[in-house]
């Protein structure tokens, strides 16, 4: 179970794919950090995530967890963003025959889960097929 | 002059057939699909409604039109099926296009007709220079009961409009309401599913308002049907728009480009919009449009558009309307259908 304000806290990155770059190496951090791990520099602009990329690997859930139970099975993958960040998520839109390593997909918003009958509804990115 | 500068269009990929569900309620789909004009209709995935589809027509709409979500002044989202009774819908897609913090946002229900509503709130505030640029969304994930007639139509859809002064691709050359009280359809608070008067939704109800706003809005600026290259009705099924074109006098090729009712069913706020999508997707500098639509308890709004030359920079910007009709479906049987639609009573 999420919290409203955990949920709250995460929507520039769930709803908007906001990262920031660290301006010394270049390395794009999702979600963004005050200190770069790669060279510790402390200055970054902001950035958002490219919206297609290609799926790096992929597994289907047949046993999930409460809030996905209605969703079963389904798959979740890291997906290779065109800018070069690894990204996880479910992939949706798609039969899992078509799913391949290497397959095009592209982010749409989604409901991820509701917090049961009468708890907030929890919006972020999935991915579906290019 | 004001008018649209963006549009977008989003219809999920889960279809349903006429037959599938004749054969569960042990009805005749041949008179089903004759009688309607109905093949299929759209069905959302369990993880879409009203909220995300209208965040990816909005999406699209943006593409077309490149402008910074900031400058978006208001932000509107129509539809009877708001995924919260309290919480807008609408602040969830200011934020999810990153128009927050400054945007007026509203959600906006009158059955089918709410996407218009919020295009007719947006071009005023536009018009009336209070915002540079306002959204507009129609969209809804309806619901028939069970073995209703209503089960056959009721789909999944979102239009999105975006409305500014400048890089204009279709003008707003009028506007006109026509509302009466007039208890069509309905749906109480805590029911699950609407109740409609059955046949008494027809004559007094759709006919008689979509031919008020549309002669309406004709005589308004002197124009008559022959004067229009296209024009969209709402669609709550396929003989409607046809029956009602031709009492005002309008020519079947003039309906057919936006009539989407046989393969998508009735999108409800999403109708009427999702048709002139369909219709800006391949109108040409120039050509005039009608899109009246019609929402129950009852009115319709009518606006004529004409195209302007922008419209062939900007429409193959984003994807058109009979591309997400047409492509990557999946079809449902009725048991995968009551489940997504949340039609089975499960355990708690």
């Amino acid at each position: 179970m999420t919290t409203p304000s955990r949920y709250w806290r995460e929507i520039p990155q769930r709803y908007r794919l906001e990262a920031n770059k660290c301006k010394k190496c270049g390395f794009v951090f999702f979600p963004p950090r005050l200190i770069c791990s790669q060279c510790q520099n402390r200055k970054f602009e902001e950035t958002k995530l490219a919206e297609k990329g290609k799926v790096l690997t992929f597994t289907i859930i047949r046993v999930p967890p409460q809030q996905f139970v209605d969703q079963a099975p389904y798959a979740v993958g890291i997906v290779e963003l065109d800018d070069g960040v690894k990204l996880t998520g479910q992939i949706v839109d798609c039969d899992f025959e078509d799913l391949k390593i290497g397959k095009r997909v592209k982010i749409e918003f989604r409901k991820i889960f509701a917090e049961g009958e009468a708890g907030i509804l929890c919006y972020g990115y999935k991915f579906v097929p290019e | 002059m004001e008018g649209i500068v963006g549009y977008g269009a989003y219809i999920p990929r889960n279809r349903i057939k006429v037959e599938e569900i004749a054969k569960v309620w042990g009805a005749d789909a041949p008179s089903y699909k004759r009688g309607l004009m109905l093949e299929e209709k759209s069905v959302p995935s369990p993880d879409q409604d009203t909220i995300t589809m209208s965040v990816e027509a909005a999406k699209n709409a943006l593409m077309r039109c490149l402008i910074n979500p900031k400058e978006i002044g208001a932000v509107y989202i129509g539809s009877e099926s708001h995924p919260y009774a309290v919480k807008p819908s609408g602040t969830v897609l200011a934020e999810a296009l990153g128009a927050t913090p400054e945007v007026h946002t509203a959600d906006l229900e009158f059955a089918c007709k709410a996407g218009t509503e919020g295009m007719y709130v947006v071009l005023n505030l536009v018009k009336s220079g209070d915002i540079k640029y306002g959204l507009a969304v129609g969209a809804d994930t309806s619901q028939g009961a069970p073995g209703d007639a209503l089960e056959y139509s009721a789909a999944a859809g979102a239009a999105a409009f975006i409305f500014g002064r400048e890089n204009v691709i279709a003008t707003t050359l009028e506007t006109y309401s026509y509302t009466t009280d007039t208890p069509d359809f309905w749906r109480r608070e805590y029911q699950y599913y609407p109740q409609h008067g059955g046949r008494f939704t027809g004559d007094p109800a759709y006919f008689k308002h979509v031919v008020g706003a549309a002669k309406g809005i004709m005589d308004k600026v002197g124009m008559k049907p022959s004067d229009f290259d296209y024009v969209t009705f709402h669609q709550p099924n396929g003989k409607f728009p046809f029956r009602v074109g031709k009492m005002l006098g309008f020519e079947k090729k003039q309906i057919e480009t936006g009539w989407l009712v046989n393969k998508l069913g009735n999108t409800y706020s999403g109708s009427s919009p999702l048709g002139l999508t369909a219709i800006l997707d391949v109108a040409k500098p120039g050509d005039k449009v009608l899109i009246v639509s019609y929402g129950s308890g009852a009115g319709s709004d009518a606006f004529i558009f004409e195209v302007t030359e922008r419209m062939d920079k900007a429409r193959d910007l984003a994807p058109k309307t009979r591309e997400l009709l047409d492509n990557n479906k999946c079809y449902l049987e009725y048991g995968e259908y009551a489940k997504y639609r949340q039609k089975i009573k499960k355990a708690t």
